[in-house]
């Protein structure tokens, strides 16, 4: 009833209510996939993949509805370094040669406060699927100065590179890797 | 011994080349591969790879220095009797490794300078980048490089077996030659006769030291 409702209400309010598909804006590169990780546990290190593709569906009356598909190509990996990129795509971490893309898949997404939710999904990275979760901000929407309409949300997540079959020794410290994910999705 | 070379022996500019190069190509590729499976808190984890980078650059200057003093030299003749497919093959194989050497260094230099930075050499100086950004520049140079050191190694190991063949199964004076002996063969060996295919050749003619 309730979500009837909601649906109801949202339709009142017209087309900026309404669940949409939104196309990441990787064209305008308003959207980020950046990796940190502890070098020696004394400071961090970032990176960031440059190429990838995705779009999400949002409704901000039913945020729980949202979904997101993001496809991303590992070999546009950068950590402003090409020795330690090409170390980086070898097989000692990410194997871009026989892995070329990381995907992930939402499988569901539950609000935790104001514009605050915990996002659920698949993510594939050298070829084996784990589940995630990541804690999503949404930092603002509406229209653009040029005709558009607009969503943008931050995110991160943290995952053991073990997890995904990385098991090159870069120390205690630098077991895990946090990705920091900046979305601004442009409305179909 | 002179240092510039005549039309039978090797000056010993050229013997120095040749001779100081063998350990630094050796090394190179020796250390080359040995870096590349040092763990990430191995002490040699940075310095094996900023020495085969400074060694790669000053290989690099002197097989220029060596090509320049290739050009401004003759090359000695052949020993007399050297069948003109050994000497076919001796220059293809001696061009081929001249060529293996430029490129796998400029290989090396590219994976390195991809993102503009330079190569120091010991702090003494550094090599800028020049030809950088291209994509994926560091993964394709560092395959051409790893392709280039191997197929040279092959090259290496077939020019030193053709090398101790001459020594000893022909017996002939190739090898000493290049340690700047005379070319002077210490027992006559069976394949080396002085007339045949080399007695329209003017050079070996007037060799003074062509065999009996």
């Amino acid at each position: 009833m309730k979500q009837i409702a909601i649906f109801l209400l949202a339709s009142l309010l017209g087309a900026t209510a309404q669940a949409a598909e939104y196309v990441i804006d990787t064209k305008g590169a308003h959207a980020f996939i950046q990796f940190r990780i502890k070098h020696l546990g004394y400071s961090w290190l970032y990176g960031r993949f440059d190429d990838f593709s995705g779009s999400f569906q949002y409704d901000e009356n039913n945020p729980e509805a949202s979904s997101i598909n993001v496809n991303i190509d590992v070999n546009s990996l950068d950590s402003n370094h090409a020795e330690r990129d090409k170390h980086l795509r070898g097989e000692d971490f990410l194997f871009v040669e026989k892995y070329p893309s990381a995907t992930f898949k939402s499988t569901r997404y539950e609000v935790t406060g104001d514009g605050k939710g915990k996002l659920s999904g698949d993510l594939t990275l050298r070829g084996i699927t784990k589940p995630i979760t990541i804690d999503v901000t949404h930092i603002g929407g509406g229209q653009d100065p040029w005709g558009g309409y607009r969503q943008g949300f931050t995110g991160t997540t943290e995952f053991a590179l073990k997890d995904f079959g990385i098991d090159y020794n870069l120390g205690p410290a630098s077991q895990t890797v946090e990705m920091i994910l900046d979305v601004e999705g442009i409305r179909l | 011994m002179a240092a510039k070379n005549s039309d039978s022996r090797y000056g010993w500019v050229a013997i120095a080349f040749h001779w100081l190069m063998v350990p630094a190509v050796l090394g190179l590729f020796a250390l080359g591969w040995w870096m590349r499976q040092l763990s990430y808190y191995d002490p040699w984890y940075r310095q094996g790879p900023e020495i085969h980078k400074a060694i790669g650059i000053l290989l690099l200057i002197a097989l220029l220095l060596r090509l320049c003093w290739k050009c401004l030299n003759r090359r000695p003749a052949e020993l007399p009797g050297t069948p003109r497919w050994q000497a076919l093959a001796a220059r293809l194989t001696h061009g081929g490794l001249y060529l293996l050497l430029l490129a796998s260094m400029l290989s090396g230099y590219l994976i390195s300078t991809a993102d503009g930075r330079a190569i120091d050499v010991f702090g003494l100086f550094s090599v800028p980048a020049t030809l950088q950004g291209l994509t994926n520049q560091e993964d394709i140079a560092g395959e051409v490089h790893e392709i280039l050191a191997w197929t040279l190694m092959a090259l290496v190991a077939l020019h030193a077996l053709a090398a101790l063949k001459h020594h000893f199964i022909d017996r002939d004076a190739n090898l000493l030659r290049m340690l700047g002996k005379r070319a002077k063969p210490a027992t006559p060996g069976k394949s080396c006769s002085p007339e045949g295919q080399r007695g329209s050749n003017p050079a070996s003619n007037s060799n003074p030291s062509t065999v009996k």
